[in-house]
Order: C-alpha cells, then sequence, then structure tokens
C-alpha cells in the first residue's frame, strides 16, 4: 500500500476498507433491513446459493448498505423453495416464493429500493412462527 | 466478490489459552472442506471481555454469539450454521436467571450496562489488518489534528473533555500534556506506558492483543500536540502476543504512512519504538520506567523534576497509560463535550475492569464512571460463584484497598475510591467471598509488595517487610493486640516516607481491610482463630462424637494417620499429629467434623 498523504486521501482508503467491513457493522445496527434466503437441502437443491448471490451482488452494485443477507434453514415450504424473507424493522416480515436469481434482484430494485412489494411473489404477507 | 459471512474468533489471552488459535484453523480447514472459501472469512478478533466462556466465536451477518467453542465444534458449526444456517442451540449463551438462550450478545446482562469506548474495536476488527481500522474512524483523529489543529487546540480538547491517567493516579491527562510544552527542547519523548503488572490484570494487554493501532494513533496525537517526533512503547516481554501485535501495526501505520516523515503532509514527522521490558513491578512507576528505557537499573528517583520538564535522556516527556491513549482518537473525533458528558462530575469517561475472583462471569468489563459495585458484580459480572456470600471486593491490585459491603453502592470513581480506603489502580477488581480471609488476602499483596520493592529506599524495603512479619505471625496466631496498632503506625509512616508510588501505597491493603474487618484481625489474635477457616495454623478439626457413626471413612484418607478408632466405634483425631490438610472433613459424609 503506498503512504497516505492527505485526509481526504485517507477517506477514499476508509470508504473502500468499509466496503467489506459493512457486513459487520450493518448487523450490529438496530435499524438493519434482514434478508433471510432459506438454505435447506431443498433450498440448496432449487438454487437458492445462486439466488443468494444475486442479491448480494444486487446490493453491493447499488451501495445498499443497511441491509444484512443471512441463510437461514429450512422455512417449511419445500414446494416454493428458494424462499426469501425479508424484514423491516418494526414491520412484518414478507416471504417471496421461487426466487430466481432475477427475482432475487427484483426484490432489491422494488422492495427494498422503493418500499414496493412484489404482489404476485408473495407466499404469505404475516409469517409467524412459535418463536415470536 | 466479498464475503458473505464473516466469523469471529477471540484471540484474546482468555481464549487463546484454551485453545482459540487451534479452533480458527480447525474452522477454515472445514470450510475449505466444504467449499466456502471464497464465501465465509474466518479471523482471528481481540477480546470480548466475556473470558469466562471462552473461546468465544461470534458469526456476521446473523449476530450470533457462541461460546465455549472447542476445535472440535468447528465441524458442526460449518456444516450446520454456515451451510444450512442452522443455528447449534447448545453454543449459545442461557442466561442463569431466566434460562433462555440468547443468540446476540447485546441481550445479555454482562453486555448490557457496558460502553467500550477504549475497547471500542476489540472483538471487533482483525487487529492484524489496518484496512479493519480504516474502516472504523482509523488515524482520522491524527489527519484531523496534524491537518485541521493546532498543537494547542489538541490540548485543550483533551483538557476539556476532563480525561484523566487510567493507568491508576488518575492525573489529568490533558494538564500533563500541555505541561510538557512549557519546556524549550530540540526533543521531546511521548511514552506509552504498558508495564500492566497488577496481578489479575489485562486491561491494557487486551487492548494491545485487539486494537493496537489507537495507541499508535494516540501517540502520535500526543507528539504532535507536545512537539514530540519519537515515541517509546515500553512493554513487558511477558506480553508476546501483544508484542507481536505491535510490531505488525506499526510496520503497516509506516508503510501508509500514518507513522514516519511528514505525516498527512503536514510536515509533522513522528516514530515509534518499542522497549521491552524485564517484568519488573516497579517499572510501571514513570521515572523508573524512563531509567529502564534509557538502559540504566529500574529505580525511581525523586519527583519534582517532574519527567515533563525532564525524563527519557533529560528531555521533556509525557508517559501514558495504554487505556489513557486509546480514549484520545475517540475524543479528537467525536469531540470533548461528548466524551465529558459522560461519567461524574470529576471523572469522565469509562474505565476498563478486570474481573476476577469469586465471580460468575470472570472477564473485561468497560463501564461508565460512576456506576456502583453492585451494579458490576451482581448484573455484569452474575453475582458470587456458587450463591456464597459476598465479602468485600478488591480494587487497585497491591496498591489499592478492600471494599466491604457497606460501600456496594457507591458509584465509583477516582475521588469515592480515594475516600473509602481504596483506589481505581490500573482496574483490577477482584471479588471476594465469604471463604476469603481477609488478613490472608492483606498478606498476600503485601507478599508481592516486598518482592518487588526495588529496594532503593528504606521505608518501602524495610517498612514492608516487617509489615510482612507481622502479618505471618498473626496468621500463625501468634499476634498479640500491640500488633495491631504496631500495623497502622508502621503502614502510615511507609505511606508518608516512601520515594515512590509503590511504596507510598504498599500498605493500603492491610490499612483498609484492618479499618473495615478489624473483627477478623481480632480473631486471630485474640481467639487465636481464622472465621473463615483459611489460616491453617488456627484451625483445628475435632470429630463430634454424637454424629460420629464410625465408617472409617475420615481414618482411611488421613495421609498422617492421626485418627483412631474401630469401625463402628466413635472416631479420635490426635491433635498433637494434625496437618489440619482438611481431608477428613471432606470426606465425612455425616457432618460428624467439626472446623474451627
Amino acid at each position: 500500500m503506498s503512504k497516505i498523504k492527505s485526509l481526504d486521501e485517507l477517506m477514499k482508503i476508509r470508504e473502500e476498507a468499509e466496503k467489506s467491513f459493512n457486513l459487520r457493522s450493518t448487523s450490529e445496527s438496530e435499524d438493519r433491513v434482514q434478508i433471510r434466503v432459506g438454505m435447506a437441502t431443498c433450498g440448496i437443491a432449487s438454487g437458492a446459493r445462486e439466488t443468494m448471490n444475486a442479491i448480494v451482488d444486487e446490493l453491493e452494485k447499488e451501495n445498499i448498505t443497511n441491509v444484512s443477507v443471512t441463510q437461514t434453514g429450512c422455512m417449511g415450504f419445500c414446494e416454493e423453495e428458494p424462499i426469501v424473507e425479508v424484514l423491516f424493522p418494526d414491520k412484518p416480515s414478507v416471504v417471496y416464493s421461487l426466487v430466481d436469481e432475477e427475482r432475487g434482484r427484483e426484490i432489491i430494485q422494488k422492495h427494498i429500493k422503493q418500499g414496493i412489494l412484489l404482489e404476485n411473489a408473495i407466499m404469505n404477507k404475516s409469517f409467524n412462527t412459535a418463536r415470536e | 466478490m466479498s464475503y458473505k459471512m464473516h466469523l469471529l474468533v477471540c484471540g484474546g489471552t482468555g481464549c487463546h489459552a484454551s485453545d482459540s488459535d487451534i479452533l480458527l484453523e480447525t474452522l477454515r480447514e472445514e470450510i475449505k472442506a466444504n467449499g466456502l472459501e471464497n464465501d465465509v472469512q474466518a479471523l482471528v478478533t481481540g477480546c470480548f471481555g466475556f473470558c469466562e466462556k471462552g473461546p468465544i466465536v461470534k458469526v456476521y451477518p446473523d449476530n450470533v454469539f457462541y461460546i465455549e467453542v472447542k476445535p472440535e465444534d468447528a465441524k458442526e458449526i460449518v456444516a450446520e450454521h454456515l451451510v444450512k444456517g442452522r443455528r447449534i442451540e447448545r453454543l449459545l449463551y442461557e442466561e442463569p436467571t431466566l434460562e433462555v438462550k440468547l443468540a446476540e450478545h447485546k441481550e445479555m446482562p454482562f453486555y448490557k450496562k457496558q460502553l467500550r469506548i477504549a475497547l471500542r474495536n476489540c472483538g471487533f476488527i482483525d487487529p492484524e489488518n489496518i484496512n479493519e481500522y480504516f474502516a472504523n474512524d482509523g488515524y482520522q483523529a491524527l489527519g484531523k489534528a496534524v491537518t485541521q489543529m493546532t498543537p494547542r487546540d489538541v490540548i485543550d480538547s483533551v483538557k476539556e473533555s476532563g480525561l484523566r491517567g487510567r493507568g491508576g493516579g488518575g492525573f489529568p491527562t490533558g494538564m500533563k500534556w500541555d505541561f510538557a510544552t512549557k519546556y524549550d527542547a530540540d526533543q521531546k519523548y511521548v511514552v506509552c506506558n504498558a508495564d500492566e503488572g497488577d496481578p489479575g490484570a489485562f486491561m491494557d494487554r487486551s487492548i494491545l492483543e485487539g486494537d493496537p493501532h489507537s495507541v499508535l494513533e494516540a501517540m502520535a496525537i500526543a507528539g504532535y500536540a507536545i512537539g514530540a517526533s519519537h515515541g517509546y512503547i515500553y512493554i513487558r516481554a511477558e506480553y508476546p502476543l501483544a508484542i507481536e501485535r505491535l510490531k505488525i501495526a506499526i510496520a503497516q501505520a509506516k508503510e501508509t504512512g500514518m507513522l514516519g516523515e511528514d505525516i498527512f503532509g503536514s510536515g509533522f514527522n513522528f516514530d515509534i519504538e518499542l522497549k521491552l521490558g524485564a517484568g519488573a513491578f516497579v517499572c510501571g512507576e514513570e521515572t523508573a520506567l524512563i531509567h529502564s528505557i534509557e538502559g540504566k537499573r529500574g529505580e525511581p528517583t525523586t519527583k519534582p523534576p517532574f519527567p515533563a520538564e525532564s525524563g527519557v535522556w533529560g528531555k521533556p516527556t509525557i508517559v501514558n497509560n495504554v487505556e489513557t491513549l486509546a480514549n484520545i482518537p475517540v475524543i479528537i473525533n467525536r469531540g470533548s463535550d461528548w466524551f465529558a458528558k459522560i461519567g461524574t462530575e470529576k471523572s469522565k469517561g469509562t474505565k476498563v475492569f478486570a474481573l476476577a475472583g469469586k465471580i460468575n462471569n470472570v472477564g473485561l468489563v468497560e463501564v461508565p464512571m460512576g456506576i456502583t459495585l453492585r451494579e458490576i458484580i451482581y448484573e455484569i459480572g452474575g453475582g458470587i460463584k456458587n450463591g456464597k456470600k459476598f465479602k468485600a471486593v478488591q480494587t487497585g491490585g497491591p496498591s489499592g484497598g478492600c471494599i466491604s459491603d457497606q460501600f456496594l453502592d457507591t458509584p465509583i470513581d477516582y475521588d469515592s475510591l480515594i475516600q473509602i480506603g481504596s483506589m481505581m489502580g490500573s482496574g483490577g477488581m477482584i471479588v471476594l467471598d465469604e471463604d476469603d480471609c481477609m488478613v490472608n488476602i492483606a498478606k498476600f499483596y503485601l507478599e508481592f509488595t516486598v518482592e518487588e520493592s526495588c529496594g532503593k529506599c528504606t521505608p518501602c524495603r524495610v517498612g514492608n517487610k516487617r509489615l510482612l512479619e507481622i502479618l505471618e505471625k498473626i496468621t500463625e496466631g501468634k499476634g498479640t493486640p500491640e500488633d495491631l496498632k504496631m500495623l497502622e503506625e508502621l503502614g502510615s509512616a511507609i505511606k508518608d516516607t516512601s520515594l515512590c508510588g509503590l511504596g507510598q501505597t504498599a500498605p493500603n491493603p492491610v490499612l483498609s481491610t484492618l479499618k473495615y474487618f478489624r473483627h477478623e484481625y481480632e480473631a486471630h489474635v485474640n481467639e487465636k482463630k481464622c472465621p473463615s477457616g483459611v489460616c491453617q495454623n488456627l484451625l483445628s478439626y475435632e470429630i463430634i462424637p454424637d454424629k460420629c457413626v464410625g465408617c472409617t471413612a475420615c481414618a482411611r484418607v488421613c495421609p498422617v494417620n492421626c485418627i483412631e478408632g474401630a469401625p463402628k466405634k466413635v472416631h479420635v483425631i490426635d491433635q498433637s499429629k494434625c496437618i489440619k490438610c482438611g481431608a477428613c472433613y471432606e470426606a465425612c459424609k455425616f457432618d460428624a467434623i467439626k472446623k474451627g
């Protein structure tokens, strides 16, 4: 690495360094948005890994930093995999079914960026579990 | 493509000792075996503070906190959590009072009351990667100081923040820096005192191991403020990991121009050199430390002249402790007003404490000044081990004192601790329960200071030795009431006449226990009893004839065969042969042996 010669240069390096660090700072923040991708055997078999890669890639492209993407266990409806759950703080979670790469990117573009739900892809508007 | 998951493995002293390095290797192997090396990054980080339950592994972005993770668990973490996204319940922390498993560390009572400023990056960043420090405001304070502030501005901010030295004395840091500017010299020095020597204390070590750059940055800021271009870090050779991380950090800082010449194009030069100490306790005293840096014997000299006037090589020098320095970048970045809002009227900010002794959550905690001991011990510390009764807490190490339960609700800061006969010290906090004998505790600390006294001045060299002899006499059951008076008289004479801080504070553990636990001393002296059953010479074991069923269990375990009696007959201990080992007491199933 070359020498940093001004505060501006440092801020540029910081920005670059933050990119690989956002994963950690975002998960610690209170108002983060969570995207959970079902990653059980059925999910992986129907392409959840590719979906997740697409979602992460789209977020990076759009420079969105307040979203953390995590994988989770079986969502229970294997027929509809890959399943993706979007959780805004203080809002009921939204679960999308049959999310391929394209639909994954669409979730970022519409739901995350503009707050518009993908009505035709929603599996169940309120998804409660015994835990909650 | 960047990593989708980060796995942080604690590399702090405690976790490292429980094989966290092997765990990290195993995790990496498993990640590779599952073809996840491009998705998951496993890295080492500094102390999370929750040493009681180490090794700690934290998984991002799920924000899951695993405790007591062994290398054998690596396979399951990778196969279950990383591949399938299922949390491993058995490795989660279970809140003892509620009996619920908690996944996120923020929910844990241990972390709820903490405010981490000096430890802000410990357990969050990779200490061996300067980029992670850059991503968390790293070196911004230095950049701001040298390009936008005058040295006077910097000193004023530190003064206004109210920061006081975290090494023990609590001297205002800004004032210390200001003194050094009053003397003209061709060279001045900034010294970081990393000679942490209190038994059981590991605050500074954890900061250096977990966030070394914060100390380097602060030293450069201090250098700019007082007009010094050279810094020394005096660190004990017993801290090999901290030394290693510091070496890496210094090399990275030089490479990126954060240390060296013309920093941020401002014309300011600053370099840092490591000096390894041989681990003498007295070298934590600043004048002794300076002599040690110069290659002389680590012995103190009288002040004045203070180091600010004549320090290393006779030049103006400031000596700051590690934790003090770790606060500096935050003060510059967030402003002195922000910092001054935290804490009490005269003690601002936070303090890191190393919790140890008879407490459930042994570890490293950082709390705002003004918190009470009750909050630290019962809420953060999770209370006393095995449901025993709290007796006292020892703060300030060998220079401090013991605080009894009547002060549990006193808000703690520099001044309140001195008022109740102890001191902040560097932040060691050892919790004692009903099984600890206060005379014995005082003896333990005095043994330490007698051992570590450099011998230069008579009150410390001879006085403390005499003090220790009296304590030994008392614990052996040979004490007289006059001895208690002598302890007080001699103790206060040593405090008044010793040359340096070591001698001036060495009698504190004796004097404070004598003040708050005088009844224990009196029991030793007058009744020849040790109420806690610790001092062996004052113990006796007796068999209660009514309760003895003659099972022979005691006679069989007695190592000196001093218990006589036939099966199903009452047994008797021969007091003249008994070595008071307590084996019979442990072995008896019928509570027939009386300890007293």
